[in-house]
């Protein structure tokens, strides 16, 4: 016979998730728990909220000096291409015109800056977030699925070197939130 | 107090009407795809779309068999129904664009209700405009040797040509259009997900979602890549109607050599594509009783859009016209004489500014912009007209250049009738099953309208 799982309460339980009815409380709550010390939080919602970026401490994303290294490449892959087929591979002159023809080349250089900036940009943000990731311990909440509809919730990882499981837990229900859930892992 | 909201209503109208919340606003865009029930009126419109959608189905298939050649594409005219149809739809797909980038940059809230489906009728729109180019290729299969790579021919394209630039301008467009409208529906696919009560359901709109949880680590970067591609859409929507434009005027033919061709081409294209997103609009919410969320208001402002663009395209009529005297050069004189007085297809410019020019003056009045019913009259003229735009351009200036003895008459075939009206059907099939499988308005976007989304500070009043 198989002993009965004892529930170390610390060790497999992911975090604890506070819900709230509105942006406003959100915001307020999740200030709070930067200023106890937390660093381990994440904050859901059914929109962005911008106030949430300082209320929770996230810094600014690197996320655009990727786009930018990736238009960069794009403009240098787009000359680059059109030397090497008109000047270095295939030169043949056309209209009179040199076989580095820069105004004509613009084009088709601009286009590929723009086409390597926008994947950079979506597979980037996809990237940073760590998407596509199907499963997660925050879907074993049942009313998880709310937060894409209209509530609003706030985590506190227990990787957090501040968490403790009762003290954090008396913390997040003096949040004025709807309830606590603890978050399997 | 009654007068004081009175005012602040007709300056500052609401873009969501009616009692919503964010559930009532989630249930009632999600509910058009998670209901089990297809309407009826749903199926008669995709089963008619579908139907004239065949005809592009057969034209293709004898076009592939029996070659270009169907089609009345001869000398002096080789460019004919196709470039008018690829310049036409491509077009049209600019005002999703538009919509859906400039309108962001600008902090237009009214965007929000319509942007969704804009974006898909750029998507549809690209889909159809890019069938024309690679089918008059003859050999569509071989329609990859339009791009740069290494080939035992030992040859390259030709990047100082117009033609090549617009391989890559489309293309790109196209690809980039596609990255813009998927990445604004992760969240509402998410939300669909979550309200799923079908297995299957629920799993294709899982994997779709990319397990998309709104957290929010994960929309502070997504509104950097939302923001940077909508900074990324917009200057590439103005460049490629510019070098759409530029397949013509860098020709020395009369009629197309002219340098207002891409602001005036761009102008044409964000005024066909309101034309065009207006004919959806307005039987969409009917249907599907949404004129909470889109409201009289988006419709009179997307008047007034067409109203300042059809504006600028009539400038562009008066400056081809005036610089065709101006430049006291005689063909184009002569090319400007042949196209509005003597040539075979003179009424076809009258028709032309009948309707983008004429219709489009009683928009100036309240009584037609505040009218749904003239708003989808005046959006189909004008979508003719600027079908005739093309039409005017491409064949008066073809049938008739500098020698008498290379001049031609030009009148299309039944296939080139055929190959137009079914990518007609097949765009609006498309947009029959988008309307049915995903969420037609940005749902996330919606509740962030709603006035209880703004974070309230304590000692704060706004």
């Amino acid at each position: 016979m198989k002993p009965p799982r004892i529930r170390l309460m610390k060790d497999n339980i992911y975090g604890l998730m506070a819900e709230f009815d509105s942006s406003t409380e959100l915001v307020e709550a999740a200030e709070k728990v930067r200023d106890a010390g937390y660093t381990k939080t994440d904050a859901f919602s059914p929109f962005p909220i911008h106030e949430m970026d300082e209320a929770l401490g996230i810094k600014r994303s690197i996320l655009s000096y990727l786009v930018f290294g990736g238009g960069i490449t794009g403009l240098l892959l787009g000359l680059g291409l059109q030397y090497y087929t008109h000047v270095i591979d295939y030169p043949i002159i056309v209209g009179g015109r040199p076989h580095f023809s820069l105004p004509a080349f613009v084009p088709p250089a601009y286009e590929l800056t723009i086409l390597l900036a926008s994947f950079t940009a979506v597979l980037g943000m996809l990237f940073l977030n760590g998407l596509p990731r199907p499963y997660h311990p925050v879907f074993n909440v049942p009313r998880f699925n709310l937060a894409s509809r209209e509530k609003f919730f706030l985590l506190i990882e227990s990787a957090d070197p501040q968490f403790d499981y009762p003290e954090t837990r008396e913390f997040m229900e003096s949040l004025e939130a709807q309830e606590v859930f603890i978050v399997d892992e | 107090m009654q007068d004081v909201n009175d005012i602040v209503r007709k300056i500052n109208p609401p873009m969501v009407e009616g009692d919503h919340d964010y559930g009532s606003v989630t249930d009632k865009i999600s509910d058009i795809t998670l209901k089990k029930r297809t309407p009826f009126g749903w199926f008669i419109g995709f089963g008619i779309s579908f139907m004239v959608a065949q005809l592009l189905l057969f034209t293709t298939l004898y076009l592939v068999t029996n070659g270009v050649g169907i089609w009345a594409n001869n000398q002096p005219v080789g460019w004919a129904f196709p470039i008018i149809n690829f310049v036409w739809w491509i077009g049209i797909g600019h005002a999703g664009t538009l919509i859906s980038a400039i309108l962001l940059l600008l902090n237009q809230k009214w965007r929000t209700s319509i942007n969704r489906f804009a974006e898909a009728m750029t998507l549809f729109a690209v889909a159809c405009a890019g069938l024309f180019p690679i089918l008059h290729t003859g050999r569509p299969w071989l329609a990859y040797w339009l791009l740069p790579y290494p080939n035992t021919m030992g040859m390259w394209p030709q990047f100082r040509s117009p033609l090549m630039w617009d391989v890559f301008a489309v293309s790109t467009y196209a690809t980039v259009s596609l990255l813009f409208w998927y990445v604004g529906l992760i969240p509402d696919i998410a939300t669909l997900r979550d309200r799923a009560k079908n297995k299957w359901f629920k799993y294709a709109y899982g994997l779709l979602s990319w397990g998309w949880r709104g957290s929010a680590r994960h929309w502070h970067r997504y509104e950097i890549a939302y923001l940077l591609l909508a900074g990324l859409s917009t200057p590439l929507v103005l460049s490629v109607h510019s070098i759409v434009s530029l397949d013509f005027s860098v020709a020395q033919l009369p009629g197309w050599h002219a340098t207002i061709f891409p602001p005036y081409f761009v102008a044409g294209a964000i005024f066909a594509g309101f034309a065009m997103v207006l004919i959806l609009t307005i039987p969409l919410r009917v249907w599907y009783n949404m004129k909470d969320l889109i409201t009289d208001t988006h419709l009179i402002y997307m008047g007034k859009v067409m109203l300042a663009t059809g504006l600028i395209v009539c400038y562009g009529y008066a400056m081809e016209a005036f610089f065709a005297w101006y430049s006291a050069a005689e063909y184009e004189v002569f090319m400007m004489y042949n196209r509005m007085f003597e040539g075979p297809y003179w009424w076809s410019y009258w028709l032309l500014i009948l309707c983008n020019g004429i219709s489009i003056q009683f928009l100036w009045f309240k009584r037609f912009r505040e009218s749904p019913f003239w708003l989808f009259i005046i959006s189909i003229v004008v979508s003719i007209g600027m079908w005739l735009e093309r039409f005017v351009i491409i064949i008066t200036s073809l049938q008739r250049d500098f020698l008498p003895s290379s001049w031609g008459m030009y009148s299309p075939t039944i296939f080139d009738w055929t190959m137009y009206i079914g990518t007609i059907g097949f765009f609006f099939a498309l947009i029959f099953l988008f309307v049915r499988m995903l969420p037609v308005i940005s749902i996330f976007e919606v509740r962030t309208l709603l006035p209880e989304a703004e974070v309230k500070r304590k000692g704060e009043e706004h």
